[in-house]
Parts: C-alpha cells; sequence; structure tokens
C-alpha cells in the first residue's frame, strides 16, 4: 500500500469545517486532535480483519461520507416528541446533530461545587482540569471511531462531582439527530472525585432517514466514587451508531452500567473498564434485534489489582434476520489475586434466520481468582411453555409471556422509577406481536 | 370421569405403554405405583398433553370427550390438572399472576364471571394457610428459587385453588419430608370431593399411608398388572417390586 494512497474521504472532508471544532485555542487537545487525525487517516474506520470487528462490517459508514452538521435550525426540532425523552426529575444536556442546545437543556439548581456543562463551554472554562482526563481512559489509536470522535468531535458533556458530593438527581445527556446524512460526532467526560456518587443516562434518538451517531465518554472514578450510568439507544432505523465507554476505576470504586441496545440499523457498542484493587463492576446489557438489525456488543473488564469484582449479564432477543454481536473479554492481571469475576450472555433466537455470534473470553494470568463465565443460544425453552399451557395458558400467549419476562429481567433492574417506565415502554412497542400484559410481571 | 383404553405409547421408536386400560369414576382416588421405567410419568405426561409421545393406538375419554385430540391448555380449562413430578421455574412471571389467570381462564370456560383482584387475594390467602406455604411465594417468579419442597406446595395450592375435575399427582411425594409430605397430604385430602377423581402416580408407598386410595395398580412394563384395594399397597411394600416383574414374566 503507497503512502499516500486514500484510505477515508472523511479526513479530506472534515479539514473542511475544523476551525468551528471547540476548543481550537486549547494547546493540548489541538495536539491531541492533530495526532488522531493523522491516526484515523492512516487506519480509517475498523475493518473485519481486526479481531473486535471480525463479526461487524462498518465500511457503509465509509461510504456514505456522512456530513458533520455545523449548526443546527432549533425550529426543525418537535419539541415535544424531545420532551417524552427527558426523565421529569434530571438535570438536562440535550446535544442536538452533535451540539449543545440550552435553551432545551435544563441545569437550574445544580450546586456550584458540581460542574455539568457542554463540552465547548468546559473547554473554555475548564481546559486546565480536563487535560487530565481526556484521552486517558482511551486513546486514539484504540481504533478508528475513537482516532475519529478525538479528531472531530463537536461537544458533549463535562461531568464532575467533587469529593463527598452525592448528586440529588440523575444527570441526562440528550443526543438527537435531525437530519439525514448527518454524523453526531461528541465526546463526554465524567470524573467523580473521592466518594462522589451520581447518576447518569445517556439517550439517543434520531430521524428516521440514514445518519450516525457517534460517542466515545471516559469516565474517571476516584477512590470509593460510585457511578451508575444508564444507556438507552433508540437510534432510527436506518441509522449506524457507535458508543464507546471507558472507565478507570480507583480502589473500591464502583461502576454500574445499564445498557439497552434496541435501535439502530448497525449498532455498536465498546465498554471497557480498568479495575484497581477491590473496585466493582457491574454491567448489565439488553439488545433487542428486528428486521435486519445488527447489534454488537464488545465489553472488555481488566481486573489489574486484587480483590476486584465484576459482573456481567448481557441478554439478546433475536427475531427476523436481527443479528447480535456478543464478544466479553474479562483479563486478570498477574497481581490480581482474589480476582471475583462471573460472565453471562444468553441469547433468544426467536426466528429460524436470527443469528448471534457470541465469543466470552477469560485470560487469567493470576492463580487466586473465582472466575466463571456461561454462554447460552436457544429458543424458547420448550418445557416452560408446557407448564404454562398446563396451567391453562394457550401456546402462543405462553411464548409471548416467557420472551417478554426474559427480557424484563433486565428492565427490573433499573432503580429510577421515571427511566424503568420509559425502557418497559420500549419493550412493549418493540416486541407488538407478543401482546404483552403488564400484570404479567 | 377418565376411560383409558388399551393405550399404547411410543416415544421415538420405543414402546413405553402396551395397552393400558384404566377407569377413573368421580370421586375415587386411584394410585399407579411401580417400579422405574415402568411408564407412570408418560402416563401422566399423556393425560395432560405434552409433546414428545405417539400414541399408536387406543382411546382416552375423558368427560365423555376425547382427551387427545385437545391441546394441554384446552385440558386444563376442562378441569384435567397435572401436578408436576419436577415443576418448571419461570422466571419473570409471577405465580399469583399465573394462578389468577389459570382460575379465570377455566371461570371463563365454564360461564362464569372472572374473579376481581381482592376476591382473588382473599381465596389464594386461605388456601396459602391451608398448604402452610409462606404469603411472600406467592409474589415471587413461578417456582423461581424454591426448594424441592416448596415447588411441591406450590403445586398443591395451585390444584386447591384451580380445583380441577381430574387431578394428576406425578411423584408429588417425591423427595419431600415426612413433615412436608403430611402439609402436601392434608391439602390433597382437603381437595376430595364427590365430583372430583385422583390419580396418584407413586413410586413409594408412604404416601399412601396419608393419602388413602381407593384403588392401587400397578403398573410394570406399560401395562396394569394388577389392581386391588389398598392391601396391595402394602404387599407391595412387603414383596417389593420385583414380586410383580416376576408374575409378569
Amino acid at each position: 500500500m503507497s503512502a499516500d494512497q486514500i484510505i477515508s474521504q472523511y479526513p479530506a472532508e472534515y479539514a473542511k469545517f475544523a476551525d468551528a471544532l471547540p476548543g481550537q485555542s486549547v494547546a493540548w487537545l489541538r495536539l491531541l486532535r492533530q495526532d488522531a487525525a493523522q491516526q484515523f487517516s492512516a487506519h480509517g474506520f475498523p475493518s473485519l480483519r481486526e479481531e473486535a470487528w471480525r463479526y461487524t462490517n462498518v465500511s457503509a459508514i465509509e461510504k456514505k461520507l456522512f456530513s458533520p452538521a455545523t449548526s443546527t435550525e432549533i425550529g426543525a426540532i418537535d419539541i415535544d416528541s424531545l420532551n417524552q425523552h427527558l426523565l421529569a426529575d434530571a438535570w438536562s444536556v440535550v446535544l442536538v446533530d452533535g451540539h449543545f442546545s440550552a435553551s432545551l437543556s435544563m441545569l437550574d439548581g445544580v450546586p456550584d461545587s458540581v460542574t455539568v456543562m457542554n463540552m465547548a463551554n468546559a473547554l473554555e472554562q475548564k481546559a486546565e482540569l480536563l487535560e487530565s482526563y481526556f484521552s486517558q481512559a482511551v486513546a486514539a489509536k484504540e481504533h478508528g471511531f475513537v482516532a475519529f470522535n478525538t479528531a472531530w468531535f463537536s461537544d458533549g458533556l463535562f461531568l464532575h462531582v467533587p469529593a463527598k458530593q452525592v448528586l440529588t438527581r440523575p444527570i441526562q445527556i440528550l443526543h438527537v439527530v435531525t437530519q439525514a446524512g448527518f454524523m453526531a460526532n461528541t465526546r463526554d467526560i465524567i470524573v467523580l472525585e473521592e466518594s462522589a456518587e451520581a447518576k447518569v443516562l445517556e439517550t439517543f434518538v434520531g430521524c428516521e432517514e440514514a445518519y450516525c451517531s457517534a460517542a466515545v465518554m471516559e469516565v474517571s472514578l476516584a477512590q470509593n466514587a460510585d457511578l451508575t450510568l444508564y444507556k438507552l439507544q433508540m437510534e432510527g432505523e436506518k441509522a449506524y451508531h457507535f458508543g464507546g465507554t471507558y472507565v478507570k476505576q480507583a480502589r473500591d470504586s464502583r461502576f454500574t452500567h445499564h445498557n439497552f441496545a434496541f435501535g439502530g440499523l448497525l449498532a455498536r457498542n465498546d465498554i471497557h473498564t480498568d479495575l484497581n484493587q477491590a473496585a466493582e463492576c457491574d454491567l448489565n446489557g439488553l439488545y433487542l434485534g428486528v428486521k435486519r438489525q445488527h447489534i454488537d456488543n464488545h465489553t472488555r473488564i481488566n481486573h489489574l489489582q486484587p480483590h476486584a469484582i465484576s459482573h456481567e449479564l448481557y441478554k439478546g432477543v433475536l427475531n427476523q434476520r436481527a443479528k447480535g454481536v456478543f464478544q466479553g473479554r474479562v483479563l486478570v492481571a498477574e497481581q490480581a489475586q482474589k480476582t471475583d469475576s462471573m460472565m453471562n450472555n444468553r441469547n433468544l433466537l426467536l426466528s429460524d434466520d436470527a443469528e448471534v455470534d457470541t465469543k466470552p473470553q477469560l485470560e487469567i494470568y493470576a492463580d487466586d481468582v473465582k472466575c466463571a463465565h456461561g454462554v447460552t443460544v436457544g429458543q424458547l425453552d420448550e418445557q416452560s411453555i408446557f407448564y404454562l399451557q398446563s396451567r391453562c395458558v394457550d401456546k402462543q400467549t405462553a411464548r409471548n409471556m416467557l420472551t417478554f419476562a426474559f427480557a424484563n429481567e433486565m428492565v427490573e433492574k433499573i432503580k429510577l422509577a421515571d427511566l424503568h417506565d420509559q425502557v418497559l415502554e420500549q419493550l412493549l412497542i418493540r416486541f407488538p406481536q407478543v401482546g404483552i400484559q403488564h400484570n404479567w410481571l | 370421569m377418565l376411560s383409558i383404553e388399551n393405550l399404547h405409547v411410543n416415544v421415538g421408536d420405543k414402546p413405553i405403554l402396551k395397552g393400558l386400560n384404566l377407569q377413573i369414576k368421580a370421586g375415587e382416588v386411584h394410585a399407579i405405583m411401580g417400579p422405574n421405567g415402568a411408564g407412570k410419568s408418560t402416563l401422566s405426561h399423556v393425560l395432560s398433553g405434552k409433546s414428545g409421545y405417539t400414541v399408536t393406538a387406543g382411546n382416552v375419554t375423558y368427560q365423555g370427550e376425547n382427551l387427545l385430540d385437545l391441546e394441554p391448555d384446552e385440558r386444563a380449562r376442562k378441569g384435567v390438572f397435572l401436578a408436576f413430578q419436577y415443576p418448571v421455574e419461570i422466571p419473570g412471571v409471577s405465580n399469583i399472576y399465573l394462578m389468577k389467570a389459570a382460575l379465570n381462564a377455566i371461570r371463563k370456560h365454564k360461564g362464569l364471571p372472572e374473579v376481581d383482584a381482592m376476591d382473588f387475594l382473599t381465596l389464594v390467602k386461605d388456601k396459602v394457610k391451608l398448604l402452610e406455604m409462606d404469603e411472600k411465594f406467592l409474589y415471587r417468579s413461578v417456582n423461581e428459587g424454591f426448594s424441592g419442597g416448596e415447588k411441591k406446595r406450590n403445586e398443591i395450592l395451585q390444584a386447591a385453588i384451580l380445583e380441577p375435575s381430574l387431578c394428576i399427582l406425578d411423584e408429588t411425594d417425591s423427595g419431600l419430608d415426612i413433615d412436608a409430605l403430611k402439609v402436601v397430604a392434608a391439602g390433597v385430602n382437603s381437595l376430595r370431593a364427590e365430583d372430583r377423581s385422583f390419580l396418584m402416580i407413586t413410586h413409594y408407598q408412604r404416601l399412601l399411608d396419608y393419602i388413602k386410595p381407593d384403588i392401587v395398580h400397578v403398573l410394570a412394563d406399560g401395562k396394569i398388572v394388577k389392581s386391588g384395594g389398598p392391601e396391595l399397597a402394602l404387599e407391595l411394600e412387603a414383596k417389593g417390586y420385583r414380586w410383580v416383574e416376576e408374575q409378569v414374566a
């Protein structure tokens, strides 16, 4: 391959808009962006040849050459339909086509000691603080989406919670893409100082035409900090979605993730966490695929120090011609003795054409650990169907009950009542043939 | 109530039941005993409509109707109840919901109005006491995390609520300690009625000390080889199943 061969059309296209990117006056960021742009120019978006991407073909994103939205007419947005996605009792940051909308966001009453602001603004006001966290949990060389994101992100969220502060309300980041052909490319930084606690929700929605939404989030949890992160991905039917969540957990910190992947034509999530001594992570996921949806979840848990705990449960329900991918990797470093790790991936295939590729990987270099993993791919249990039939439930309803119960287990784990109802509603909408009744619960 | 004539059943190519005859009248309690592999569970599964069994000959008539033509849920609505040997865990479906839905399906079939939530709760709590169960089991997922004994009690609780015409107990006594067995037996005895029949399938004579059958049958090699009064169970206890098998051979 010659040095001047063009791998991707994106760098040339996005260079035109470089002046409009936030933080151009911040020296360290300019360097990071340059480096990332070079990285991306050299390699482009990930290819099937990369092990972590062998089941997910993203070449359509290159072909479609999605353009950056430089500004958005707020008038084009249906405010009412947006409001239905906002939690009633949360502070919110709304990003429309990758740009912060102050008028749609709600940040009244945030304590003075806490920083919740959009990334463009944070780069003006808090650049020095940000420098310690930017590109720390993930580097541009990770893969093409992270490089692309670092080089050309347009906005995002910066959340900083000082030591011992417990946020009384959840923070919601609502990502909306309003127009066909757009790429929303956002970067979030979340920092919880020692013993701080927060709950954050990321919501992704968009129009019915093809677009791309790519969000990279870096999370830094100091000693004994506690973050619950919810992700509700409800992109439009033709959308491409990439979400990367990269977490660094200091000693005794706790990270709980609830990842609901419902929308998009092609959706990929990367969730990585580094666990230091006695840190704990709990990764929960539910993916529902219909029609020709392709949903890929890729998790990596690094046990770096002793006594850390990781629990992971990902469930998939795939119907029609949908395809699911689960790659779960747990690495236990040599010094990470007394690691307690449990990984499970359970899949329900509802049609003959639905497919799932699941690949759990354990790499254990320590000798005194408790690690387990399990994978199931199957249809509904015939014994269970017969049991329900013997209790007067007809066969189709029995199947529906079991399908719903399988998925609902993940919804029941949601602790925010408002969000629980929202996600349950999505479950009901997305399996209309199931004829779910609320009182089955 | 139930008439089984010359029933032949295969699992795959293998004959399991080989010409079984059984008549159960309303109000009677029949016990079927037999060694492992005799076809006891096959009989209960075929009567309740489980798939995987092929009836190659014979008839089963229940309340004048061909039972084998009906789907499992239709049989249940018409009053056939199977207490499972191994009750199935159904995560995510609440126990109390399933019982209420089943009861209302049966009532609808009988042309009766559905019971409302309050009346149902009163009914259920009564029965829970009878079976000395903790009310918290009502609100858990069906059988999920129940101990073996709790699962069996839950089966009888369902029978008590659904008030079936034909109640098939498939090794309901297996795996129960004596205290649990007494409770389950008391539950079953409280259900005995003129218009309700029981088919108890068991491996152990012990159950019959607590639930007195009208007729005892011995099932061996796919057929009923001997029938008699309760004294037959005692004879079996004393002589062992080998005695019956020798008689067949």
